[in-house]
């Protein structure tokens, strides 16, 4: 089992929904986060003081996935979060252990 | 659930509370009551002694000529002045609470606006008792050029003709009931203090601001006070014995001059703050300009002590002087920095209003223009190459604000000054000697109030200190100080 986790551009949260509902995706996950990557920050200035803001708001979306489902969930998010602008943000996978459905108990594949 | 053990100053400051209760439940019991007519000189003590024969009485409270005379008798206030003063204490008072404590509040980051507003609101309530027991009759009765007397000490005598059916006039303020005055000009008392939190903002100790703010309510503002709108006041434009005459209408160098020095000196004592960050809300910010702007219609208007022309000029070169240097600094800062924005405006708004109040019974309206724009340009220089220059950590401009603008306001106020409006002519009608006049009177008053609020921040910071530790400061004064947090 993997968690894909897309770090992505807050206007892309409803599109990259849609694309993971529509291959089959049951429940996400989703964070507001900050971050940034090549695309840097701006400048604040408040009378005459200046601060730099260097970090952008972004959201987390983190799916649990078989792992044969892997390759299909990065290409819908790509697909739905992709603007061509820098700043589109990373998706990084990782292997759990295991998953536990909290209601019934199940566990590992069924849990997902 | 454990409780702190209390610290030293704590058990200090309570002990003086009891002992200012007993001693306060005393002068109420005693002199409160006294039901003969009041002559202002008579002495405070609680055995009241018989007073000493009043001015024969005069069927109106009008035209009395000798601001030093014992305090009228037997006037009937006129009931459109008292009405229009009454609701410049709502609007006066407002501009503290909450309008600055918004307008700073937005200004300072999150971890801190608890604290912030706390300030204002503690001010406003230490303030009034301060100025029901002592520091109005300090200021606003006869004593000497430099202070006034106790005949008004615990506010007694100042409802000595309600039997007759008439309120007891200040001689300053001959058309509307004491009573009515001394609220308004609490108002002011409240206001001047609570400015100067703009300047240690977000790393005082709860407990050392107040007795900085408490001890210098007493001893600087007021002394000042007096000396410009006392009746006998040595820089007062209604005393024919005064040093000089310095022109302030509604407080230019009583205000903001006075609490824009005194700040700076609590930010060269407290230092730098460990970090800094952009205004967390401006939008707490904009509605705090905007009640701000509001209520200065009591603040200046009400400075006319009556309802009628003069504070109908008042109310419209504050309104002008006031858009204009808004709309200045907008302009400014879009030319410097590209963008016009929320704070900028807000601020300009508020430099135009400092610039104008010491003026705003004395100039017309192109002069309140030119003062608007003179604030806009010289207070937005003063919260960003002023600044840069003297490097002093101002967190929330109030010298650069409050003093460059009263500063502006007042020597622009010499300027501009015409005859018709006021009763004195300034520059423009040929007359030099005001502008000189204010310069004097402002430098009087700065370094009075630089040596005096150094002096008491110095022997606070010896006995409890000022700043809060290094953590406190990083946690944030919301949850050191005061055990809450904005969610």
């Amino acid at each position: 089992m993997k968690i894909v986790m897309a770090i992505i551009k807050p206007f892309k949260l409803d599109e990259v929904r849609d694309a993971l509902t529509s291959i089959g995706v049951s429940g996400l996950t989703v964070t507001e986060v900050k971050g940034y990557g090549r695309q840097k920050g701006h400048t604040e200035i408040y009378r005459g003081a200046e601060y730099a803001v260097s970090f952008l708001p972004k959201m987390k979306v983190e799916v649990a996935v078989a792992a044969n489902q892997v390759d299909k969930v990065i290409s819908a998010i790509t697909g739905a979060a992709k603007t061509g602008q820098i700043g589109d943000g990373k998706i990084f996978v990782y292997t759990i252990d295991s998953a536990v459905r909290i209601r019934t108990g199940e566990t590992d594949a069924a849990a997902l | 659930m454990t409780l702190k053990r209390p610290s030293r100053a704590g058990l200090l400051a309570l002990a003086f509370g009891a002992l200012l209760a007993i001693f306060l439940s005393v002068g109420v019991y005693s002199t409160s009551y006294a039901q003969t007519p009041a002559p202002g000189a008579a002495p405070a003590a609680p055995a009241a002694a018989p007073p000493p024969a009043a001015p024969a009485p005069t069927p109106s409270c009008a035209n009395d000529p000798d601001p030093k005379k014992a305090v009228l008798t037997k006037c009937s206030p006129n009931s459109g002045d008292t009405a229009w003063m009454l609701t410049s204490v709502a609007l006066v008072l407002m501009m503290t609470v909450p309008g600055l404590g918004l307008f700073y509040g937005g200004l300072t980051r999150k971890k801190n606006v608890g604290d912030t507003v706390m300030t204002s609101f503690a001010i406003t309530c230490l303030i009034t008792i301060l100025f029901a027991i002592c520091t109005y009759s300090m200021a606003f009765t006869p004593g000497s050029p430099y202070v006034g007397g106790l005949s008004r000490f615990f506010l007694q005598g100042v409802m000595s003709d309600i039997a007759s059916g008439a309120g007891n006039p200040n001689p300053l303020a001959s058309t509307i009931p004491e009573m009515v005055y001394m609220c308004f000009q609490m108002t002011f008392a409240i206001i001047t203090p609570a400015l100067i939190a703009g300047a240690f903002a977000e790393r005082m100790k709860f407990s050392a601001m107040l007795w900085f703010i408490g001890i210098w309510a007493i001893v600087v503002y007021a002394p000042v006070a007096h000396w410009v709108w006392g009746p006998d006041g040595m820089l007062s434009s209604g005393n024919s014995d005064a040093y000089i005459k310095v022109l302030d209408f509604a407080g230019g160098t009583v205000v903001h001059i006075n609490s824009g020095v005194a700040g700076l000196m609590c930010a060269i004592c407290l230092g730098k703050r460990k970090e800094t960050g952009p205004p967390h809300n401006m939008v707490l910010t904009f509605i705090g300009a905007s009640l701000l702007w509001v209520g200065w219609f009591g603040f200046n208007a009400g400075s006319a002590v009556t309802s009628g022309l003069q504070a109908g000029m008042a109310m419209t070169v504050t309104q002008i002087a006031t858009a204009v240097a808004a709309f200045t600094w907008m302009l400014v800062e879009w030319a410097h920095r590209g963008k016009a924005t929320v704070v900028g405006i807000c601020s300009g708004a508020v430099a135009g209003l400092v610039a104008i109040t010491p003026a705003s019974g004395f100039v017309g309206p192109i002069g309140s223009m030119a003062i608007g724009v003179a604030a806009g340009v010289v207070c937005y220089w003063g919260v960003t190459g002023l600044k840069h220059m003297h490097g002093i950590d101002d967190a929330l401009d109030c010298f650069g604000v409050h003093a460059v603008g009263g500063i502006t306001g007042a020597i622009l106020t010499g300027v501009f000054a015409i005859n018709e409006y006021g009763g004195t002519s300034g520059l423009i009608e040929g007359n030099a000697g005001q502008v000189i006049n204010q310069i004097e009177g402002v430098i009087i008053v700065i370094v009075y109030d630089a040596i005096v609020s150094l002096i008491i921040l110095k022997i606070i910071d010896a006995i409890i200190g000022l700043r809060v530790s290094d953590e406190a400061e990083r946690e944030g004064l919301d949850l050191a100080l005061h055990g809450e947090a904005v969610q």
